[in-house]
């Protein structure tokens, strides 16, 4: 090594210049319960149960999409429409209970691809935040269905 | 007229101590937030605007915390260590001028709390003193980690201040005075030391970071191989006494070199800004306030230094550290007096 | 003042060096001596010798002592080195002699000590101050202050020669 390298200074000034041009560059932080970073359009978020335009929920717990789960997140169980509920379920089979895992499930998208029904969406703008407990990651019918639009259940 | 001035010398050493605690405080918030600007990050921002209420709650945390003495330990020594630190770190700054004298009345206030003519012995032996504080903290752990970073403190300590001496012999012989206040009175307008001691100024800088245990020469608490170091064991705000000591002693260091070789309150043109007020004592005045604000920014551009220096160099090897200080600085050091020698030899020739 | 501080300074420089000597615990015995070397820097000071004062707790106790706790540190400082040191009647022996031979000493330097009475009006307070201190030694003191220097160049030598790795060595 030549006296100028074996001085290691200029080599130290080298890299103070590289941390000091770090200094006033950009940072690349997101404030995030500020400010959310920009999604992408095909962004797949957290489930949804669709309802159709009268308000009744479009699930017909076939198991399709139970089927097409790869992490199989998805348990569900179909029950029978009695009478005067056809306001409620739009078909007259319907799924009683319908859970997915939160833990397990891989955000894929097949589930909304399987459902012949176009019932489950996964929702672009949320997401399944973190929480303490397992089980809070369990998402039944009450988190999963999409709120009614009349009247605001949340 | 004495009262008055013994009055005055009290409010200020007051003053002068809750700067220092003032700065250290704030030192760790800068030093979060530069190493988050140098890795591209935002740094501490949630509490108060810009997280500028951090350090408080950074305290309150240490205050709260549980008080941890290991049951081996000497007790009485584990609770002495950090008291030594802090202590030492606060008595240091006394003798630094941080301005020239403000004229009140028919009063002259000088902003130094102790004038005394061996002000930087005095500033050297209190530092050499602050290794103790390390040492019987980390030999009351009663832990082989907090031994070594206690030892490795030691010997870092002792070697380096070799060499930080003989640097600062040869500033001794321009100035021809140890006391601070004259050394930064030669320093008038641009007539900086560091113009007459690049080389020294460099040995200074390098042992300054040793002195202070700051990377890259940070072994003692190297958390790689040592976990804390010497604070391996301590917790609470005895752990906050050694963190704020580190910081303390930063600053102390940052005024040192800002008046040794970067003169002190002195700015360029102050003469001029001096002669341009026809009352003489408001002139004074003005160019004393404005000196104070620029020493104050010479210290904080070299405490910015030293935590850039921190967020850009890896750790030294220990043995590297000790070839460093002892096969090359002082060589360099004792090469400069030298230099110094045959130049003030030399200036004195042709002149007179 | 001056008079009660000396009091002050010179009971508690007695009692850490007492306590340095009867303390069980050798690092609490560098601490006391530590602040024994503090108390004689007041002393200094008190005689206005600050350049004297500085430098002594920079020597002795920011550097000597630093070693002597590093070294102490390294030792383990159990309870058997004590009690063999204490049975051994040759030790007892020799301490006495040792410590008598030091009284004798310090009388007989005491002995014929005639306190100065300087002069108020021709003392010069600045006697102390390291200009002056350096003129003196410089000029009057020369050959001993560069006999002093050639000291600690032998020491420096040797000490090198004791840590120098002999060829085939490998210690460490």
């Amino acid at each position: 090594m030549t006296l100028s390298e074996r001085m290691y200074l200029p080599a130290i000034a080298q890299g103070l210049g590289i941390t000091l041009k770090h200094f006033f560059k950009k940072k690349a932080t997101i404030n995030y319960p500020e400010e959310t970073r920009q999604r992408s359009d095909v962004w797949r978020g957290l489930h949804v149960l669709k309802r159709d335009e009268n308000g009744a929920e479009r699930c017909t717990a076939c198991g399709l999409c139970a089927v097409a789960c790869p992490a199989e997140a998805i348990t569900m169980t179909a029950g029978e429409r009695k009478k005067g509920e056809e306001h409620l379920y739009r078909e007259e089979k319907y799924a009683v209970t319908y859970e997915i895992n939160m833990l397990r499930c891989i955000f894929c998208g097949l589930c909304e691809e399987a459902c012949p029904k176009a019932a489950i969406f996964l929702q672009d703008d949320k997401l399944a935040p973190a929480r303490y407990e397992r089980d809070e990651f369990i998402y039944g019918k009450d988190r999963l269905v999409e709120p009614l639009k009349t009247t605001e259940t949340k | 007229m004495d009262s008055v001035l013994l009055i005055y010398k009290g409010i200020y050493i007051l003053a002068i101590f809750g700067i220092s605690l003032l700065i250290a405080t704030y030192s760790t918030y800068f030093e979060r937030k530069i190493a988050a600007f140098i890795q591209d990050r935002v740094g501490p921002n949630r509490a108060g605007p810009m997280g500028l209420l951090q350090p408080l709650a950074d305290a309150g945390k240490l205050f709260f915390k549980e008080e941890f003495i290991p049951a081996k330990a000497n007790k009485g020594l584990f609770i002495l260590g950090p008291g030594i630190a802090m202590l030492v770190a606060a008595m240091s700054s006394a003798v630094i001028p941080f301005g020239d004298t403000l004229i009140i009345g028919e009063t002259s206030f000088d902003l130094i709390a102790i004038d005394v003519n061996i002000g930087i012995l005095y500033i050297f032996g209190v530092v050499s003193l602050g290794v103790y504080g390390l040492m019987i903290g980390g030999w009351a752990s009663n832990n082989k980690f907090s031994l070594l970073g206690a030892i490795r403190a030691a010997s870092q300590n002792i070697s380096y201040e070799l060499a930080m001496g003989l640097s600062l012999i040869a500033v001794l012989m321009l100035s021809g005075s140890l006391s601070l206040k004259v050394i930064a009175e030669q320093q008038t307008g641009f007539n900086w030391n560091i113009w007459y001691q690049p080389l020294g100024f460099l040995i200074f800088l390098i042992c300054a970071f040793a002195e202070t245990n700051r990377t890259p020469f940070d072994l003692p608490e190297s958390e790689a191989e040592l976990i804390g170091g010497y604070h391996t064991e301590y917790s609470s705000m005895k752990l906050g006494m050694y963190l704020f000591a580190e910081y303390i002693n930063i600053f102390v260091v940052s005024a040192v070199m800002s008046t040794l070789y970067f003169g002190a309150y002195n700015f360029p043109f102050m003469e001029n800004l001096r002669n341009a007020f026809d009352d003489p004592v408001l002139g004074n005045n003005v160019v004393t306030i404005i000196g104070v604000a620029v020493m104050f920014a010479k210290i904080f551009a070299f405490i910015f230094f030293f935590m850039w220096v921190r967020w850009t160099l890896p750790r030294f090897r220990y043995d590297q550290l000790m070839k460093l200080g002892w096969n090359i600085l002082i060589p360099l050091a004792i090469l400069n007096i030298l230099l110094t020698g045959g130049g003030i030899l030399l200036y004195e020739h042709f002149t007179k | 003042m001056t008079e009660s501080l000396f009091f002050f300074f010179a009971s508690l420089t007695l009692l850490c060096a007492i306590m340095v000597v009867i303390s069980k615990n050798p690092v609490y015995s560098v601490i006391f001596l530590i602040l024994t070397f503090f108390s004689i820097s007041a002393h200094y000071i008190l005689l206005n010798a600050q350049f004297l004062a500085a430098v002594n707790i920079i020597v002795y106790a920011g550097a000597i002592m630093v070693l002597f706790l590093f070294v102490l540190m390294f030792i383990n400082t159990g309870k058997n080195v004590e009690s063999t040191l204490k049975k051994n009647v040759l030790a007892k022996i020799a301490g006495t002699v040792a410590g008598g031979l030091l009284f004798i000493v310090v009388v007989a330097a005491l002995k014929d000590v005639a306190l100065g009475h300087p002069d108020p009006a021709t003392y010069d307070s600045q006697v102390g101050m390291v200009e002056n201190l350096g003129k003196v030694l410089f000029t009057k003191y020369m050959l001993p202050f560069q006999l002093v220097a050639v000291l600690f160049l032998v020491s420096m030598v040797g000490a090198v020669m004791i840590g120098k790795r002999e060829t085939g060595e490998q210690n460490f």
